[in-house]
């Protein structure tokens, strides 16, 4: 039993033995963390995506408020704040002040399980008691072993808060952009949930901090073809489920004036704009966490071996993989502009088509792929350490399979699909005058 | 850490979450101006009175798609157990998955052929 153990143990009898003053006094400390730190991350957020959207369109972007236009997130709080609160006179005043809380505590809520750090060492015990190994435990603000199970259940809660704007304004437009909103919703969710499947079976566990302990021993989950094929499809049913560009049908300005939230303003709005932002963070967590090693360096274990029961090495270890992540996240993040400045909307018909047509059926081909690398890699028996050997055949026998996979699904469709040289208007019985309108 | 206690913290969050969506809310109503208006609160559509029923039934399509959405959803409730306990099954446990994604697969084929995948 090294140091490292005895302190871990210590860590752990001493935070069940807490007294309840500084129980709470952690838990502010958390409060803080989550109630300050994020939002302030998300207004600067925005503030780059402004800087960036403009760089993209040849603009300067926002200038004026501060140096760099460095404080127009405030000055945009402070005009939320000071806006009148108007709710539609045949609205469902109850339902309309629910609908921005409930999208805020789910994107909230999606935080709590993601590991931004290695945090310290942590004895893993097997049901006896007896000491087995060690794993990071991850600087996180709680730990649950169902995470990823518990991360999905709440981020579906965003779809119940967009339908209850919808519904609640009494506004056509809102109703509609609610009920597309539900239908992308619902649909990306299940290529989303499926390119999860590889990762749970690699690392063995749902606890997002195991996911990261796995990527830590045996390299990050997107060097593989499985896992690679596994994040573009994460990729991108996660900036459907946030609703952005090119998948902002629901609140596509050109259609359907703001869509859900049509009838919002003030800071209700507000607090809609700092859930959809918030959402796009956590997002961006999930996929560095679960494909992009979380805070891990790649190709080395150099955070790692610095980690000791002195204070300055946890300080040193956590600064360097919070430092790490953040890198990640903030090129995903750009990832997520860059693709909105670039792609112009989707239609609906080619939304929904291509979540069920291209995502889903990959998703479900990719979890045999990703069985056949776990046979091929880690074999079945859990202190194997596989040898360079075992990566080539994985990589020789899971390739070809995942690109036949894709231009096969691709091809499938091009098969299948209606006739692309007639036209629309085509297809449909027409009549003289519509013809004429059209 | 007692596991209990985890979600005891994941409760206080969510307090903490409501909470902090709240708080703007209430100083909005302490701070911002109120000067309501019959013509302030109307429905905000294109400039003329709203007409007709507005909370009106859905398409028929709407229904199709959350359908195959239990299906695929409840499907990833079996995957998940699976796939965790997947290192102690063997080789046994990925013919058997094979067995039931074939199966969901032609369920998912069937549906695209009966044309239930088209938006129209």
């Amino acid at each position: 039993m090294n140091i490292a153990t005895v302190w871990a143990l210590q860590f752990d009898t001493l935070w069940l033995s807490l007294p309840i003053r500084q129980w709470i006094i952690w838990a502010l400390w958390l409060f803080l963390g989550f109630f300050g730190i994020f939002p302030g991350i998300v207004a600067y957020m925005v503030w780059g995506e402004r800087k960036a959207a403009a760089r993209f369109q040849d603009r300067i972007g926002p200038n004026r408020v501060g140096p760099l236009g460095l404080l127009q997130p405030i000055a945009d709080a402070l005009k939320l704040i000071t806006k009148e609160n108007i709710v539609p006179r045949d609205a469902d005043y109850r339902v309309h002040l629910l609908a921005p809380v409930v999208l805020l505590v789910s994107a909230f809520l999606v935080l709590a399980v993601i590991p931004f750090g290695f945090g310290w060492d942590e004895p893993v015990q097997d049901a006896a008691g007896q000491v087995i190994g060690h794993r990071l435990a991850g600087l996180v603000a709680v730990d649950l072993p169902a995470g990823l199970l518990y991360l999905v259940a709440v981020s579906s809660l965003s779809a119940l808060g967009i339908f209850l704007a919808g519904w609640s304004s009494r506004n056509k437009y809102s109703l509609l952009g609610a009920m597309r909103a539900v239908a992308q919703l619902v649909s990306y969710e299940v290529p989303q949930v499926l390119a999860t499947i590889p990762i749970i079976l690699w690392a063995g566990s749902l606890s997002l901090v195991t996911i990261v302990n796995q990527q830590v021993d045996f390299g990050w989950f997107i060097f593989t073809p499985p896992g690679f094929l596994a994040f573009c499809l994460l990729t991108i049913s996660s900036i459907a489920e946030v609703n952005r560009a090119p998948f902002d049908l629901p609140e596509a300005e050109s259609e359907i004036i703001a869509g859900y939230h049509t009838e919002y303003s003030g800071m209700r709005f507000g607090l809609f704009f700092l859930a959809e932002y918030l959402s796009v963070f956590g997002v961006s967590c999930l996929g560095t966490v679960l494909f992009l090693g979380g805070g891990a360096f790649p190709f080395t274990d150099f955070p790692r071996n610095l980690l000791s029961d002195r204070t300055a090495s946890l300080v040193l270890v956590n600064a360097l993989t919070v430092g790490s992540f953040s890198i990640k996240v903030i090129l995903y993040v750009f990832l997520m502009f860059w693709v909105r400045a670039t792609l112009p909307r989707m239609r609906v018909d080619r939304l929904m088509n291509f979540a069920w047509k291209y995502l889903v059926p990959l998703g479900i081909i990719n979890i045999v792929f990703a069985a056949i690398w776990y046979e091929c890699v880690f074999g079945h028996n859990p202190y194997y350490i596989p040898f360079f050997r075992d990566y080539l055949y994985g990589w020789l026998i899971t390739l070809p399979l995942v690109v036949i996979a894709v231009v096969g699904i691709i091809m499938l469709n091009r098969v299948l699909a209606p006739s692309r040289t007639a036209p629309v208007s085509a297809r449909r019985p027409t009549t003289r005058s519509s013809s004429v309108l059209r | 850490m007692l596991l209990i206690y985890r979600y005891i913290l994941v409760g206080l969050l969510l307090l903490g979450a409501i909470g902090f969506a709240l708080a703007p809310l209430l100083v909005v109503a302490l701070v911002a101006p109120s000067k309501r208006s019959r013509s302030k609160s109307d429905i905000y559509e294109c400039g003329v009175l709203t007409t007709g029923e507005t909370w009106i039934k859905f398409r028929i399509q709407y229904f199709v798609y959350a359908l195959l959405f239990v299906i695929f959803d409840v499907e990833t409730v079996f995957l998940y157990p699976w796939a965790v306990s997947y290192g102690g099954l063997g080789l046994f446990a990925l013919i058997e998955m094979v067995v039931f994604l074939t199966i969901l697969t032609i369920g998912l084929a069937y549906a695209w052929a009966k044309g239930v995948l088209q938006w129209v």
